[in-house]
Formats: C-alpha cells, structure tokens, sequence
C-alpha cells in the first residue's frame, strides 16, 4: 500500500452563480521517499489538489468527494484537532513565495519553536536546539545566531531555506512543495532544487513537487503526473514522459521548452495554440478538444478515462487516440 | 534610541512653537488686558500709561517673543478670574481629565480589541452582525446625546450611578485621583462610558478591517500548514500585525479623546480641563485659553512619541533602538 493514496477526489468551490469544479476526479498515490512531479498552467488544479490533501483549501472551496488515505488513515474524516497533528507533522508544506510566507513580526526562532511545540511535547530550549540542527541542514551560517532575527533580515533564497527548515524540523514523511522556486532568481532556484533532492534523499521523506517547469520536474522526480482543467490526464515515469508523452497536451508542454539547437526557423519555439479554459465554461467531451491538433468528432462527445496502455503499466492517459496511429 | 530621542525633541519643539504662536495670535486678537484689568472709572489716559507699560503698543512679534520667553521659564500668564498662574490652575484640574481619558481609553481597549477580533474570525455570526450595526448607531449619536441618556436611566430612573462631579477623592503627592475610592470610581463609570463611545465603535471597526485583511495573508495560511492552533495563528500570528495599523491610527485617536472631554465634562459637571476651558471661554480669560492650547498640544506630543515608541517595538522593519 502507497503511503499516500488519493482516490477519485473532488473540490468544488461554491460561488454565487454555481459550483465551480476546481478538481474533478483526481487520482494518484506517492510511496515512501517517492518523488512525485505535479504539473500544469496555472488554474489546472496543482496548488488545489496539494492543499487539499492537508485539508486546508481557502473557503469557499471544499472535498465534495472522494477519499484521501495516509498512513492507513482517512484524512478527508479526521476532525480539525486530529488534522492539525498531521499538517505540519507528518507532512509539511513549502509554499511558493517565502517574502510571503514566513510572519514578518516574530523572530525566526519564534517561528520554529511554535512548530515543535505545536507537534511535541518539548521545552523551547529543546527545541531551539532541534531548530539549529535543521538550519545546518539546509546550509544556513552560524544559525544560533540567525534564530533571533526577523524574515526582513534576510534574502529570499534564504528564506525558503528557512521554510524548508521549518519543514523538516517534525521529519515529516512528505513534504508538499507549492512551486517552492517560482519566486525565485534562476540561480537561486537551482540551488534550491538541489537542496530539496539531496535531503529527499538523505531525510527520508516523500516529495509532491508542485511546478509548472518540466525541466525543474525532469531533474528531480521519479513520477510525474500532468494536469489540465482540474483533471489528471497524464501519469508516467518522469524519465518516459520527457521521452515520449503520451497526451497531447504533454506533447505541447514538451516541445514548448527551450532545446539546445540552433536559433533557425527549425528549432522555434513551439506553443499550444489557445489558452486553458475558464473552470466554468469548460467544453463538452475532452477538455483539451479545441486546442487539440488531433481532435476527431469523438473528443468533443466523450470524456476520455484515464486509462493504462497495454504494456506500459505505470503509464496511464486520458486520451481517445493515445497509442493510436492517429497521434503520430 | 539616542538619535531617535533628539529627533523627536528637535520635532517636538517645533510643533510646541506653532501651537504657541496661535495661542498668542488668539490672545492677542481676543480682548483687551487694559479693560479686563482696570474699572469704568479709570481715565483714558490711565489706561493708556498702563498699556505702555505692560508693553502692548510694542510690535507683535516683540510681544510674541517675550510671550516666548516667558513660556521657557512656565509662565504662561495670569488668570484674571482665579487670580493665579494659568498654568498652575491648569494643574489642578489636568488630574481629572487624564484620569477620565485614561478610564475611556481602557474601556476602547478591552471592548474594540476582543469584539474587533470575534467580528473578523467570525464575519457572519449573529454577534458579529450585530456589533457592525450597533458601532455604526454607535458612530451617528453625538457624545452630549449618549451622556443625557445614560444620566437619565443610571442616575436618574435606576439611581445606580452619580450624575455629576468627581465624587471623594484622594491626594496622592499632589495629585487628586479618584481611582483609589468607591465613590470616586463610582462618580467615573458614567462620564467615561460616555467619552468612550465616541471612539469605541471606530476603533471595533478599524480593529475588524485590519483583522480581515491580515487572516487572508499567506503567512497565516502558512501558520494553518504549521499545524499551529487557532488560538496561536489569531491571538499572535493575525493579532500582532493587526496591531502595526491599529497603533498608528488609535494613539492619534486617544489624543484626540482629550479634546472631547470638553462636552463630556461639561454634561457632568467634572471639574476637569475641558470644563475650566468652556467657562474660560464664557469669562473670556484668555491666559487660560492660551495656557490650556499650549498643555493640550504638549499632551499630544507626548502622546504620539509614546506611540512611535511602541509601534517601533512591535514591528521589526523600523528601528527606533539601533540594534
């Protein structure tokens, strides 16, 4: 059994004019110390489906169905109480902007400590100690120092450094990372992309790695699973999904990265024609029928399954025509 | 600190001299000393040598400097009714009214902050619907108003509560307070109820919006990824930024609350500086008029560097003490 098993999940947000369905029937699961890629464009779902597995989707969102399994557990029934010992415990968040994230009047110290002490049953001496150790790990200089100073003492890459710290402080199993680098300079981001992997790897813990960068999912997952208006519609091994996407979509997604080549008419960008659509017009049938350059009759009808492909077994697409002849 | 201090005595002495210059001009303009001095039957000639010399046919800005000078060493003129200092009259009656300020702002304090809070956390309560209709009828009925009625059902119909005067006092090293006595403490209940709603429902409503707006910010989603309790993220996380806005506008506010105890003095007979100031007014004793502008502008000074003070120990960003 996976550690982390989402089945046929549902979050609809009530507003005035109607439910908007921000995911529909999502399904994925993540082993442990498995490093599972979450992507998509921006409102495809990514950030949702990460914060709903803690519970914790802004009002007036909420799980309308289906059933979130953790550690045996089914956390879409825990009460408030029992949810608060798994956020922040047994899996942590990194949020995307850290000027933004971390409370701009409490010391950094105050900031870990309440962390632990929230979870354990801890002195604050204890406590600080544990926070040092963590501040090394993710190579902060002289923490014991930096413990008594505020978020605005500090740069922005360290300050994620500082959330991620926070995160490992209770050794969580996973670690939900919302576009933990988008805020970022390009320098900085690689560094802390490195930083994520080496203690995914020396940590112990899971990884749902939430980003709209296929390179950054290439260098550091194992798994990925694409989104796109609120479904999943894509789930391979990352290593087989740059190779050969299956969906159209991840196809587009590919091609539209920078390559190597030379700067001619050949090697120009690709880009998917069309924007992702508005959660409350999306079309009958597929929901990537109008940008798709496969679509047949049949898309516009019928919403495809998120199906296996014979012979691949951990590869699994939504679309009519994937495999198929049509699609080359 | 240090440079943090001198700024502010070097601000501090500029807003003093203004507020001096107006309350000359006032003096200057209002009445004539030689009349309020002197009877009918005084010749104009008389009146004239005693002009000269009390040095009031000299330039204003020679009058304005030895009014300056004079302020330097607290002589801020003689009362002509109560035939003393201005300034020492002052004193006497200042007790009463920062005590009554002192009682309305603890009243603003512990009612705007936990019904400020309660209203932000839980917009859509009964009690929160309830306490934004009653702060904006709270807003709408003048001070004179709320204190008749409140005189009218606690003194009057259910003889609770006195309706006027400050009731038994205590003198401590100079200073009369009725903090330290029942009756005193009872002779205050009203008149501070009354000072406070004036501000009470402005500050439940700033309390409110800032609370609001600080409960939609990342970092106290960021506080809920924790797994922190409620009462942590509301009571620390949410409350102590919350405050950062509150302070600013609030100390300007308290401030303000001393100008207002002129009417609610006045409604209840307590014998403090607003009242002194609207019987200054009606006997046109100016010295007092001026030595009460330049107390009361020195009183917001202080007030304010209190507030600038506290705001730098809240928020971290600005630095009061170098570090």
């Amino acid at each position: 059994m996976s550690l982390l098993e989402v089945n046929n999940l549902e979050v609809i947000f009530a507003l005035r004019h109607g439910d908007l369905v921000a995911l529909n029937d999502v399904s994925f699961t993540l082993d442990k110390r498995e490093r599972l890629g979450v992507v998509g464009e921006s409102g495809a779902g990514k950030s949702v489906t990460g914060f709903a597995v803690i519970n914790l989707i802004s009002k007036p969102g909420r799980i309308s169905k289906g059933t979130i399994l953790f550690d045996g557990k089914r956390l879409d029934r825990l009460s408030e109480r029992e949810m608060r010992h798994i956020r922040g415990n047994r899996i942590a968040m990194i949020f995307q902007d850290p000027m933004m994230t971390l409370n701009p009047v409490l010391t950094i110290g105050t900031q870990m400590v309440e962390t632990l002490r929230a979870h354990r049953k801890i002195s604050k001496k204890d406590a600080a100690k544990i926070a040092i150790a963590k501040l090394e790990l993710v190579h902060i200089p002289s923490p014991e120092r930096r413990l008594a100073q505020y978020p605005h003492e500090f740069s922005g890459g360290m300050r994620q450094r500082i959330v991620i710290a926070i995160a490992l402080l209770t050794d969580p199993a996973i670690i939900i990372a919302d576009e933990p680098t988008t805020a970022l300079d390009v320098t900085i981001q690689a560094e802390i992309m490195d930083l994520l992997l080496e203690l995914c790897n020396t940590q112990d813990m899971g990884l749902m790695l939430i980003t709209h960068d296929l390179g950054v999912v290439a260098e550091v997952t194992e798994r990925v699973m694409v989104m796109y208006a609120g479904k999943v519609i894509e789930v391979a091994k990352t290593s087989d999904l740059v190779a050969s996407p299956m969906h159209p979509y991840t196809k587009g997604l590919i091609n539209a990265l920078p390559g190597h080549g030379e700067c001619d008419e050949e090697n120009r960008l690709q880009q998917i024609p069309g924007s992702m659509p508005n959660l409350t017009e999306i079309a009958p049938g597929c929901s990537f029928h109008p940008r798709c350059e496969f679509c047949q009759d049949i898309c516009t009808r019928e919403v495809p399954e998120l199906r296996s492909l014979a012979g691949m077994d951990e590869r699994k697409v939504s679309c009519h025509f994937a495999g198929t002849e049509q699609m080359q | 600190m240090f440079a943090f201090i001198i700024r502010r005595i070097i601000q501090a002495t500029v807003v003093m001299l203004v507020i001096g210059f107006i309350g000359f001009s006032v003096k200057h303009q209002l009445g004539d000393p030689v009349r309020d001095l002197v009877g009918i039957s005084v010749s104009v000639e008389e009146r004239e040598a005693l002009r000269q010399e009390l040095g009031l046919n000299d330039p204003f800005l020679v009058q304005y400097g030895r009014f300056l000078a004079n302020a330097m060493h607290g002589d801020l003129g003689h009362s002509f009714f109560f035939k003393r200092p201005a300034l020492d009259v002052i004193f006497d009656k200042a007790p009463a009214t920062i005590e009554l300020v002192f009682a309305a702002s603890l009243i603003i304090l512990l009612v705007s902050v936990p019904v400020g809070l309660y209203s932000a956390i839980y917009p859509k309560r009964f009690f929160s619907r309830f306490a934004m209709g009653a702060s904006i009828v709270g807003v709408s009925i003048p001070v004179f108003l709320t204190a008749i009625v409140l005189i009218y059902i606690f003194a009057v119909q259910l003889h609770w509560l006195p309706s006027y005067g400050r009731g038994e006092t205590i003198n401590i090293l100079g200073w009369e307070s009725g903090f330290f006595t029942l009756d005193g403490l009872k002779h205050l209940v009203l008149p501070s109820i009354a000072l406070s709603s004036i501000m009470l429902p402005l500050f439940i409503r700033l309390i409110r919006a800032e609370m609001m707006e600080v409960l939609e910010t990342e970092y106290i989603k960021y506080a809920w990824a924790k797994g922190l309790s409620s009462k942590r993220i509301w009571l620390v996380h949410a409350f102590k930024n919350t405050l950062l806005p509150v302070i600013t506008v609030g100390g300007v506010q308290l401030g303000i609350l001393i100008a207002f105890t002129i009417l609610t003095e006045t409604v209840f007979q307590w014998q403090g500086m607003g009242f002194m100031f609207l019987e200054a007014v009606e006997r046109s004793d100016t010295a007092l008029l001026v030595a009460y502008l330049v107390v009361v502008g020195a009183l917001f000074v202080v007030v304010n560097t209190v507030v600038d003070i506290i705001y730098g120990l809240i928020n971290p960003t600005v630095t009061v003490a170098s570090r």
